[in-house]
């Protein structure tokens, strides 16, 4: 319990001076406020601020930084939910559902859910954090590309789920999505694929510009064209904002198992928010009562609960790694690294040692910001609600330009928006035909990543297969995923059985 | 407190603007072909306050257009400020492999060459409870079996990979065996050496320091010509394997400019990297000084684009 007691003992002491609690709140406000924007990012922004904060003493510069970037993942999922623009990775599964319940005019208790189970998932991980952090960081090092190769294999198992009613037609979308992932600069050899000498092409397409196409640009059109003169004139969508007793009721499961598959996903290298978020969802999916499931896919608070958490606990997460062995895990993270640099502080081993004050400060600092913005969010919640009470062409014009200016914002690079708009044609079709567009995302993350993974476990390995099941780790990993992939056809067929006989 | 000399000199400048005969140019554009946060960033940003800590420069636009290995940022430059004497490009060892893999319609040859300003050298870490305790015991296993060996490092055909390449070649050894594993940007592939994933791992040495001094790696050897000052650690060259490579960093000029106005660029730069902004960033973040101009530094890139080109096709990269 040497953790707690730093933490009251120095942490809290050095996050409660006035100084340093109006820096995070001003942290999390301008953090709020940029992940409503999409396409600004925390990266962006962290790095937007590093020479700003150079004025400022270490630890409140710190603490004003972990205050954004924990807002800009409070905020993402307001304008995911609202306006179906997802402007970062971490809150594209919060538009399935969440956007859904916003259409059906409960935009409030999806953004309530949002706001709590960031809150509940962020408070549980860095509770964590302070109790275990030199543990966890040294045990998710062990995990090398084998194992992460089985993670990816179980996590494509796991979502199958999002592959919708029709295998033939999820499976095309997956395989669109994977294609899409090929595009650009193979890490191992690399070559270039698929980018047909176009330099824009060489480094990927970035998965905002998909899923903001995907979802805003293509669901734009299909309305314009199909919905448009069927709901005429004005209507409120804003329904009520908070939630009722049911809602609690449905959230607080999803909440802590959002935890659960978030937190460990933030302290492997390379772990990320996309795939913890994606896995909840399924998750909540698979476990949810039969008159629960029939609302997946037209807005389930599950749906938003859970990822939600996962997202949040994920964020907090990275800074395991990043304190205790100075590895980045994320975009954000890496640019907080250069920010400790930029004051001649090296995170890692040393750290809790040479700076205590720091540390302890910046975790302190990260439990109050969590209450921070749980009351900055929440009376937000209002306020944005009535976005949706604005009449449908200005609201779905504005969504546009959103969503256009959003991925400029990611290169400045007139390529993005014509991919933009292709790619928003493009989900406008497969809704048209009916195609679900879940898969081509996970296709886009978790595609890359396992063939990242597997190439370079073969590479390390020298070819040797064998290695998958040589690993305890993945040899556990890989027997999971057999047993999801068999065990509920086979209990399935048994109750077939039951009631034949 | 800063800001009150300025002000008073920005009064004074509006009260006789005849009698300044300072040249403060009015907007300075420096363009990072990086995101906001990383080297090359830094770099542009760093050298912008300078210029405008040094009263050289009024404005200073730092433009940030990732991509590529930096080529794309680069073409943008070449297009947008051709005959713009008050613009610099950075750039640096990775633009040269990135032209060379990614077969960029852009090279150095349509930009202006200014100064190379700073640099890093490699060092190449093992886990701390690894077998091998000397560069020669490490080198000898890639002797005797190249596959078993597995280098961490950078992305594919990028500073750490040549150097990586460049020892195999030095001990007989053909530069496509190595067991070359990339990783994008510094966190995984620190893991992957913490965690014992790759046999050995090449990275700049300020990226290294501190796992090194706390005894989480074990630094083998460095690639500069002599031992850094106050790291001791063996030059790879001293332990037989002679490679001398550092990941440098420069700053380029518009096409088409006259060489008054390249002249007048270096000594811009060559001031504004004295000022007192620009050293005090260099000793928070270990930078290594290389300064070079004009000739030399010309002389200095072409033989680089040489030995990275060799390089590149030996360990069967990009083309």
């Amino acid at each position: 319990m040497d953790g707690l007691h730093d933490l009251f003992t120095v942490g809290f002491a050095t996050a409660l001076t006035y100084q340093n609690l109006l820096w995070a709140l001003i942290g999390c406000t301008l953090g709020t406020a940029i992940g409503v924007l999409p396409g600004v990012g925390p990266a962006v922004t962290v790095a937007l601020l590093l020479p700003v904060t150079q004025s400022i003493d270490p630890t409140g510069a710190l603490i004003m930084l972990a205050g954004v970037y924990y807002g800009a993942m409070f905020g993402g999922s307001t304008t995911s939910i609202l306006l179906n623009t997802p402007g970062e990775a971490g809150s594209i599964v919060s538009a399935l559902e969440g956007n859904k319940m916003a259409k059906a005019g409960r935009g409030g208790p999806a953004l309530s859910t949002a706001a709590i189970g960031s809150f509940v998932a962020g408070t549980i991980a860095t509770l964590l954090l302070t109790l275990l952090a030199p543990i966890i960081a040294n045990l998710t090092l062990k995990l090398g590309p084998v194992e992460m190769f089985a993670l990816m294999v179980l996590t494509f198992a796991a979502v199958s789920a999002v592959l919708g009613n029709s295998p033939l037609k999820g499976v095309i979308s997956l395989l669109i999505g994977l294609a899409i992932g090929l595009i650009g600069i193979e890490q191992q050899s690399g070559q270039a694929r698929f980018t047909f000498g176009f330099a824009p092409l060489l480094d990927g397409i970035d998965i905002v510009v998909i899923a903001m196409g995907l979802f805003a640009i293509g669901e734009t059109l299909y309305t314009a064209t199909y919905e448009n003169h069927l709901k005429a004139g004005v209507e409120s969508l804003a329904g009520r904002f908070w939630m009722n007793k049911e809602e609690w009721k449905r959230s607080w499961k999803p909440w802590l198992r959002g935890t659960a598959i978030g937190f460990p996903f933030g302290t492997i290298p390379a772990g990320g928010t996309e795939m913890p978020t994606f896995l909840s969802y399924s998750a909540e999916r698979k476990l949810a009562p039969p008159e629960v499931k029939e609302e997946f896919g037209k807005g389930a608070i599950e749906g938003v609960a859970g990822p939600e958490a996962a997202n949040n606990a994920a964020v907090t997460g990275t800074l395991i790694p990043l304190l205790t062995l100075g590895i980045p895990t994320s975009a954000t993270a890496a640019i907080m690294l250069a920010a400790f640099q930029q004051y001649n502080i090296a995170p890692g081993p040393l750290l809790f040692d040479t700076n205590p004050e720091l540390v302890w400060g910046l975790i302190a600092s990260l439990y109050i910001g969590n209450v921070m913005l749980l009351v900055l969010n929440l009376p937000l919640v209002g306020l944005w609600v009535q976005l949706l009470k604005v009449p449908r062409p200005l609201l779905y014009g504005g969504i546009v330009v959103l969503a256009t200016m959003g991925a400029y914002a990611l290169r400045q690079n007139w390529f993005d928006l014509l991919l933009l708009y292709i790619v928003g044609l493009m989900g406008f079709l497969m809704r048209r035909y009916e195609f679900p567009v879940v898969p081509l995302v996970v296709g886009l993350i978790v595609g890359p990543m396992a063939e990242k993974f597997f190439r370079r476990a073969m590479s390390i390995n020298q070819g040797d297969l064998t290695v998958f099941l040589k690993h305890p780790v993945s040899l556990i990993l890989l027997l999971i995923t057999l047993a999801i992939l068999i065990v509920p056809p086979l209990l399935k067929r048994r109750q077939a059985l039951l009631k034949v006989s | 407190m800063r800001k009150l000399p300025r002000l008073i000199a920005t009064c004074l400048l509006a009260l006789a603007p005849i009698t300044i005969s300072y040249a403060e140019i009015e907007q300075f554009k420096i363009m990072a072909p990086a995101n906001p946060g990383g080297g090359w960033d830094t770099i542009a940003r760093t050298l912008g306050d300078a210029l405008k800590a040094n009263g050289q420069a009024k404005n200073v636009v730092v433009e940030n257009k990732a991509g590529a290995g930096g080529t794309i940022g680069m073409a943008q430059f070449i297009n947008n400020e051709k005959g713009n004497p008050n613009a610099l490009l950075v750039a640096g060892a990775i633009t040269v492999g990135a032209i060379e893999t990614s077969k960029s319609p852009v090279n150095f040859s349509m930009v202006a060459p200014i100064a190379r300003l700073m640099g890093e050298y490699d060092v190449v870490v093992v886990p701390e409870d690894s077998p091998y305790k000397t560069l020669t015991e490490l080198m000898d296993a890639v002797k005797k079996d190249p596959g078993s060996v597995s280098f961490g490092g950078g992305s594919a055909g990028g500073v750490d990979h040549i150097i990586a390449g460049l020892m195999a070649e030095k001990v007989g050894v053909e530069g496509s065996k190595v067991n070359y594993i990339p990783f994008a940007g510094g966190g995984e592939g620190k893991a992957a050496i913490l965690g014992g994933q790759v046999t050995a791992y090449l990275s700049g040495y300020g990226e290294l320091a501190d796992l090194i001094t706390a005894k989480k790696v074990r630094a083998l050897g460095v690639s500069s010509d002599k031992k850094i000052d106050g790291v001791d650690i063996p030059t790879m060259k001293e332990q037989g394997v002679d490679v001398v490579m550092a990941n440098w960093r420069a700053v380029f000029g518009a096409p088409d400019i006259t060489d008054e106005q390249k002249a007048a660029l270096t000594k811009l730069v060559e001031e504004a990297v004295k000022s007192k902004t620009w050293q005090d960033k260099a000793k928070a973040s270990q930078w290594t000084d290389m300064m070079m101009t004009g000739d030399d530094f010309k002389k200095f890139l072409e033989e680089e684009q040489k030995v990275t080109a060799e390089t590149l096709k030996k360990l069967k990269i990009g083309g």
